[in-house]
């Protein structure tokens, strides 16, 4: 399959007081068109960092960010990017805050939110259209932020903890629901996570970080059939991913603590 | 420690807990009056005040010449809406009020808002914004009306410089409060700046913008009645200063009836704008 974002030796190193502070070793990543790819490592391995550079917010000290072959370094609005907050706006309904992507875009508003309403009602939405974002409860606000995301019409998608800080079972519940997302969209995601079940769960291929500095130990290919189901998780083969996922991250763990 | 602590406890034991002596208390409960009660109680204050002001005036209690009386008052007020100045004044003063009012008010939001800009014309700004909040602005008045003229200008101009600063500073405010992340989620989406100061950095200061309302409502009225103070044609200040001047007590109160009749017609009007606003914009 052709290779939709490409990472080619990037690097970052931020000048401190002290020197420079290397946050990011020069790496490279490919990822193909419609693939699943997890970041999973711990605080400070520079995930955000990389998300950053690849979102154009943040100019790399060395490498290239392409995106189908072609020169995205720097640039943004080439990928949709999730942060961990919702950012929803609280003076815009659910649906104005979904289509804040097309708006921006200059698409005029009346085509943006017919556009967004079927979908609003398809994934679970249906009934908020028109509340703030404050009368939410925090999984419905992941599902507005995500649709706003994926409403921004790019091909490649960057999901920064997206269920970080919800309670496990409206994750569950979030999972299967970005699931039928990814499928129906068939967008290119990277998803960016603390949770090592839920990285192997969702993703066709994992890329266990490490810190000081920031760097890719080891890429799993995660090759469970799909659909997935919760039981997949007591299968052995998800459990040797997941022991191996654990060694890698448990080496690094001193490592982590000296650093907090 | 340890041990003081035991040998109460046993001090405790020995006495048993002798009968409890006290009463049962109950929750007090305060009767509430009904809304008629209420009203005509204050109008009777209201009535006994006006009485017994009269009656110290009448019967030489009090220095009818220094302090006048109701009846005397009242005979001021008709005159004075009949054939006096009294509509002049009162649209006089309430038109430098509202003119420095908006004008304050907006100048200073626009300013607040314009730090979002750039860090460093925020950071050269900082100092003189402080300097300018921390100085009495009314002891300019004298300069500021030697410099605009007698006019109207000068009282609007006093009342502008009260309520600017208190905007511009407010607003810096909720510029301040924006969250980082949502300027990268905008600048994610391809947004320019004058996008993200149109979408987000402007409605989002809206709720501080809002709150300085009735703050500066107060401070252009003062600002207007100041300026009438020094020097003035017309307006309810400058006839409280003049009736002050030349002994006319009865017109100081009637003056003063009629400003602050218009502080809370304002005031109303200014809570009432102030809902609606907060209304539209969700906050």
């Amino acid at each position: 399959m052709a290779v939709k974002l490409h990472l080619d030796h990037v690097g970052m190193a931020f000048a401190t007081p002290s020197g420079s502070f290397r946050a990011v070793e020069p790496l490279d990543l490919k990822i193909e068109t419609g693939r699943f790819v997890s970041l999973v490592g711990p605080s400070g391995c520079g995930k955000s960092t990389l998300f950053n550079i690849i979102a154009g917010l943040l100019q790399p000290t060395e490498g290239r960010v392409l995106i189908d072959g072609e020169d995205a370094t720097g640039t943004i609005g080439r990928v949709g990017y999730m942060l961990q907050k919702d950012l929803l706006l609280a003076w815009r309904t659910v649906v104005d805050n979904v289509i804040l992507g097309m708006e921006i875009q200059g698409k005029p508003l009346r085509a943006a939110r017919e556009r967004a309403l079927p979908l609003l009602q398809k994934y679970g939405l249906s009934g908020f259209e028109y509340l703030y974002p404050n009368s939410l409860s925090g999984g419905m606000r992941q599902r507005a932020a995500l649709l706003r995301t994926l409403l921004f019409d790019t091909d490649v998608i960057l999901l920064d903890e997206p269920f970080g800080a919800l309670d496990a079972q409206t994750k569950l519940q979030m999972q299967e629901w970005l699931m039928q997302l990814w499928s129906d969209f068939k967008k290119t995601v990277v998803f960016v996570t603390h949770d090592v079940e839920e990285a192997i769960y969702l993703s066709d291929e994992i890329h266990v970080m490490g810190t000081r500095p920031g760097r890719i130990l080891e890429t799993i290919p995660i090759a469970l059939p799909r659909p997935r189901v919760r039981t997949t998780a007591l299968t052995p083969d998800f459990i040797a991913i997941k022991e191996r996922c654990m060694a890698l991250l448990a080496v690094h763990v001193p490592e982590a603590r000296e650093a907090a | 420690m340890a041990l003081q602590d035991l040998a109460t406890q046993d001090a405790a034991r020995a006495q048993p807990a002798a009968p409890t002596a006290k009463p049962a208390r109950r929750l007090p409960v305060q009767k509430d009056w009904p809304a008629w009660a209420i009203i005509a109680t204050q109008i009777g204050i209201l009535i006994g005040i006006i009485l017994l002001w009269e009656v110290s005036a009448t019967k030489g209690w009090i220095d009818g010449f220094f302090w006048s009386q109701p009846s005397a008052i009242w005979h001021t007020f008709v005159i004075f809406f009949t054939e006096g100045s009294a509509w002049t004044d009162i649209s006089y003063t309430f038109r430098s009020t509202i003119i420095g009012f908006v004008i304050g008010t907006t100048a200073g939001s626009l300013l607040g808002l314009s730090f979002w800009w750039s860090r460093n014309y925020a950071a050269v700004a900082q100092p003189y914004i402080i300097c300018i909040e921390s100085m009495p602005k009314l002891a300019l008045a004298p300069l500021i009306i030697l410099v605009f003229g007698l006019g109207l200008t000068s009282k609007v101009v006093i009342a502008v410089a009260l309520t600017i600063v208190v905007s511009t500073l407010t607003t810096y405010a909720g510029v301040k409060a924006l969250d980082p992340d949502s300027e990268k989620l905008f600048y994610s989406l391809g947004a320019s700046r004058w996008q993200v100061f149109r979408k987000l950095v402007m409605p989002f200061c809206m709720p501080w913008i809002i709150s300085v309302l009735r703050v500066n409502i107060g401070l252009a009225l003062t600002g207007a009645i100041v300026g009438e103070f020094i020097s003035s044609q017309h307006g309810l200040g400058r006839t409280i200063f003049y009736a002050g001047s030349t002994y006319e007590i009865s017109l100081v109160w009637v003056a003063v009836f009629a400003l602050s009749t218009l502080a809370v017609i304002m005031y109303v009007a200014v809570s009432w704008l102030e809902n609606a606003l907060r209304k539209g914009t969700r906050q």
